[in-house]
């Protein structure tokens, strides 16, 4: 059935089983795309972890498929995004449609320079192997495939983890424990936290196929295309000629029948027509909830990506905010774990992808909201933004078929220094994502350092900085100047995580360093 | 501080109030929804003053 050829990787036994190990500064649990993620940040600060997945392979099914500029810079620092680039669809644009009529087009990153395009569709499994294969090749990764968690004990400064494995059962303990065991979380359920929200009664059919014929490249979204005229529908393109088409189905229909390949089959024909061959890789008819914890750091328990908050799938915000969330963490845990920042730097943690899990919701159920009215009155302002859409170009900008995945604005946070220059009419304010742009014969982003970075602009000797802080000259006016509203001077102070923490329109030695110990807990300024 | 007028703003009031009651004159309780949908969001970008398309909003519910 499947195109991608699914490996098996190796088990070990434990040395906990044989009375050996012990305790560890971070056990991740999960090994999805998330836990993987965060053990190579974590890797790359000095920090070791063990992985603990149930499983010895990856994802079963494409899955999460677009994969967003922003998760694709994280993944560059390990030398595995230019693959995944390679291997996947890379796009920036999309086409919505009223019937069988192009009724809106839109263009994610509508200009150049920049190092990653806004997408790249690729398959979840794919995306997976590749981070398994780089874990497997660090030192300071324990990938420890077929060890399921069955038991999580808080104490004060530590957890203990029991854990099953065809060898039997052992239980080890860790500094910190992070849950990035997806949407049914076991670490959740055995800690018996509440997870809150809204469930959606709309039922969705994910048909991936790979189609023998030529294939769009942009995302399209159809509302009541001629082929499925009740609903809508929306199809991408994905690695190795694979389709992804989602029918929505609505609330009555029947799972298990429409499951069925025969079913598939005729809503495909009436797709594609009387032409078209293809080949089936995955099916399944979905629900969905938006759905959060109310804390995301609990003791010595940390909740990441689809365990701490879940979305819809319509903007790619649940693979894209579970890596935001493992970015946000890992820079913030590696220096609690080293002691060099109180363990309250990690609220900042829960405070920024609080705020950001609220806003991937919020979007994400008012998508939800458009493509599946809840009531008459609400279908009826869908269609009338349809409807008015071809002639008017304010009704197009109504049409939510997705808001797809941005970094998302983190205002206010204890972490970043307000802005004291009143003089700025653009660039990325503090809590916003820092931009890439062409530097000399490279990118931004890739002269940013592992820890904190000062961005100088017209100034290339700042002197002595304090350890663990890259400096960055942008020397030669041009689009980085534009896209940081610089002037001769101007300074810009990012974190790790590539959010910028503050920002002056001249260099000072002090201010810097102030902000630097807010930005690492160390001081509230 | 109000964003929404309250006096009078039409010069031939009579003629715009019957205007938009004949645009509905024939119309099933349906079609009366999404025409006033479609006019409702013609008007409201127009107007593009959110504080005073809130509290539009607002008062409409309160009556």
């Amino acid at each position: 059935m499947s195109s991608y050829t699914y490996k098996h990787y190796p088990y070990r036994r434990a040395p906990e089983l044989d009375g050996k190990g012990e305790r560890r500064p971070v056990v991740i649990v999960g090994a999805g795309m998330a836990g993987p993620t965060l053990a190579l940040e974590l890797a790359a600060r000095g920090v070791a972890s063990v992985v603990l997945d149930e499983d010895d392979t990856v994802s079963i099914g494409s899955r999460s498929i677009c994969q967003a500029k922003h998760s694709l810079e994280v993944w560059d620092r390990f030398g595995i995004a230019q693959r995944m680039v390679d291997k996947g669809i890379t796009w920036e644009q999309g086409e919505v449609y009223l019937g069988d009529q192009a009724i809106y087009r839109f263009n994610l990153q509508p200009e150049p320079g920049h190092k990653f395009p806004a997408f790249v569709n690729l398959q979840q499994y794919y995306v997976e192997e590749y981070l398994y294969e780089r874990c497997l090749s660090d030192p300071a990764i324990e990938m420890r495939f077929r060890n399921k968690v069955v038991g999580v004990t808080p104490h004060a400064d530590h957890v203990a983890v029991e854990v099953e494995t065809p060898d039997g059962r052992y239980t080890f303990e860790a500094e910190w424990l992070v849950a990035c065991d997806g949407v049914r979380s076991p670490v959740r359920h055995m800690l018996g936290l509440p997870f809150e929200g809204e469930v959606f009664h709309d039922q969705f059919l994910i048909a991936d196929v790979r189609l023998l014929d030529d294939l769009p490249k942009e995302r399209r979204f159809w509302f009541y295309p001629p082929f499925h005229p009740t609903n809508s529908v929306l199809l991408h393109r994905q690695a190795d000629n694979v389709l992804r088409v989602d029918f929505q189905l609505g609330r009555d229909a029947d799972a298990e029948e429409e499951k069925k390949t025969e079913h598939v089959d005729r809503r495909l024909r009436l797709m594609f027509g009387p032409e078209a061959r293809w080949e089936h890789e995955w099916s399944s008819v979905y629900t969905f909830t938006c759905r959060m914890l109310q804390r995301f750091v609990h003791g010595r328990v940390i909740f990441a990506g689809d365990s701490a908050h879940v979305v819809s799938p319509f903007g790619a915000r649940g693979g894209n905010g579970a890596i935001a969330d493992v970015d946000n963490l890992a820079w913030k845990l590696a220096l609690v774990v080293a002691g060099k920042a109180p363990e309250a730097l990690l609220d900042s943690y829960c405070s920024e992808r609080g705020a950001a899990a609220r806003e991937n919701i919020l979007n994400s159920t008012r998508s939800t909201d458009f493509i599946t009215p809840k009531f008459p009155a609400s279908r009826a302002f869908r269609d009338a933004a349809l409807t008015l859409a071809p002639d008017f170009p304010f009704a197009r900008a109504l049409i939510n078929s997705g808001r797809l995945s941005v970094p998302t604005v983190q205002p206010e946070s204890s972490l970043d220094t307000p802005d004291r220059d009143g003089d700025w009419v653009g660039g990325p304010g503090p809590g916003r994502a820092a931009l890439d742009a062409p530097i000399g014969n490279g990118w931004l982003i890739d002269r940013l350092g592992r820890d904190f970075s000062l961005l100088t602009f017209g100034k290339d000797d700042v002197g002595t900085m304090p350890s663990g802080v890259t400096t960055v000259p942008v020397v030669s006016n041009g689009l980085a100047w534009q896209r940081y509203d610089s002037r001769p001077g101007t300074t810009y102070l990012i974190r790790p995580d590539r959010y910028v923490a503050a920002r002056w329109r001249t260099y000072d030695p002090a201010a810097v360093s102030m902000a630097l110990d807010r930005a690492t807990g160390r001081s509230h300024a | 501080m109000t964003a929404l007028r309250r006096t009078l703003n039409l010069a031939r009031a009579d003629d715009v109030y019957n205007a938009i009651v004949d645009a509905h004159k024939g119309l099933t309780d349906e079609q009366c929804r999404d025409f006033d949908a479609r006019l409702i969001l013609l008007l409201v970008n127009h107007i593009g003053d959110e504080a005073a398309i809130r509290e539009a909003l607002k008062e409409a519910a309160a009556k």
